[in-house]
């Protein structure tokens, strides 16, 4: 049977594709970036994922205006990097899982949500960036990937409380897959970072410091959290740590946490990072 | 209706909700155009002419033209669209969100260097906290 056996979270600021596309990882300012994921490159080297349920948003790449889906999953064989403005990153496509993909759509809708089915989906930088931060650049990706678009631009996102139950659904259905796989539950954006208006470069240590902390303490404090909380204290766009819940309700009751890195700055945001494992 | 006057609170800040939403469709959707190389080649050779291709009001094309983020937001705009105009000039969201700020490109990212803006005082306008 397929299994859930880590939960990893990860911020998926842009700036951090530029300087690695442009070949300036090295630079004084990004070195430390990089480096905060040595060890949990090591670690996923030694437990690689056969399929990365990837939990994160579009940033108006592939959905506009026209058409804004709550919670999508990317049930194709074949997702083709985005061109967000700049022309697309110069990575590899990236592989789905289609089979398991489209078990998780059935699963998760007769359990009462109602996702949005995709067969056509550009990624863009919310997907690609942890995948550099814990791959560097291969000649292709070295596991597939299952993209879970949240909406997270349009107000209203959804509760925090409903991506921890739906978590929750990924699990029940990821567990009733009869082939035996080793997949991994992945939460993007955050922490604290809000890209606009006189407040814009907002950060708040103290609530991200909290976040991550609950993450294995107190996750149910996490999922009561509501939406003017997070804007409130760590900015609008902190508003995308509803996606990280997501991946702790995938994990079930307990999580022991095997690493974290946090560094500000990294352009306007605090970059946040956590390796959590499921302990039952 | 669902109440979100409590976001207006916070000093600084827009939510893009269903009212801006619906206020900054053609502005937004001007600037999903903009992820075709094509486009924005057009774009750039006219961005007046280009714009009034597009139903969007006067304001929100002087906005576009002036790069007035704020501007743009207050139109209905919303940043990950906006990007798409900065993404054209080869700007970054540290460019962008600095000039909505009032402080120069250094100040903003010297700030950030210092661990970014601080919360306090800025959770609550009426509270002052």
């Amino acid at each position: 049977m397929a299994r859930i056996t880590a939960g990893v979270t990860c911020s998926h600021v842009p700036a951090i594709a530029a300087a690695w596309d442009e070949g300036r990882a090295g630079d004084d300012y990004w070195r430390p970036v990089f480096a905060g994921f040595d060890w949990t490159k090591r670690w996923i080297a030694e437990n690689m994922p056969d399929v990365v349920v990837l939990v994160y948003n579009d940033h108006a790449s592939a959905f506009s205006l026209e058409l804004i889906p709550t919670f999508a999953i990317g049930c194709a064989d074949r997702f083709e990097i985005a061109d967000e403005g700049y022309g697309p990153r110069p990575v590899p496509a990236v592989e789905g899982h289609a089979d398991l993909a489209w078990h998780i759509a059935q699963s998760t809708i007769l359990d009462e949500f109602d996702m949005t089915i995709i067969n056509k989906l550009d990624v863009d930088h919310g997907l690609t960036v942890p995948l550099t931060l814990m791959f560097g650049q291969p000649e292709a990706w070295p596991t597939r990937i299952i993209p879970v678009p949240v909406n997270v631009v349009q107000y209203p996102p959804p509760t925090g409380n409903r991506c921890f139950l739906l978590g929750e659904a990924i699990r029940r259905a990821v567990e009733s897959f009869p082939e035996d796989l080793n997949v991994h539950v992945w939460g993007t954006g955050g922490m604290s970072h809000q890209l606009q208006g006189p407040r814009a470069g907002l950060i708040n240590r103290e609530f991200d410091t909290a976040f991550l902390d609950r993450l294995t303490t107190d996750p149910e404090a996490l999922r009561k959290m509501p939406h003017i909380e997070y804007v409130r204290e760590a900015g609008t766009e902190a508003i995308e740590l509803v996606m990280w819940l997501v991946m702790r309700g995938a994990l079930g009751e307990h999580a022991k946490e095997l690493y974290r890195f946090y560094h500000v700055p990294t352009s306007n945001t605090a970059l946040g990072h956590i390796v959590l494992e499921p302990t039952g | 209706m669902t109440d979100l006057s409590e976001f207006d609170d916070i000093p600084g800040t827009t939510l893009f909700t269903a009212q801006r939403s619906r206020k900054g469709y053609w502005l937004n959707q001007f600037c999903m155009s903009l992820m075709k190389a094509e486009n924005r080649e057009r774009f750039r050779a006219d961005e007046r002419a280009y714009l009034d291709e597009w139903p969007m009001t006067e304001a929100q094309k002087q906005a576009v033209l002036k790069r007035d983020y704020n501007a743009a937001m207050a139109e209905g705009g919303n940043i990950y669209f906006l990007a798409k105009i900065f993404a054209t000039d080869g700007k970054s969201y540290q460019y962008a969100a600095g000039t909505m700020t009032g402080m120069t490109q250094e100040e903003y990212a010297q700030m950030m260097l210092r661990g970014g803006r601080s919360i306090e005082g800025n959770r609550s306008i009426k509270e002052a906290r």
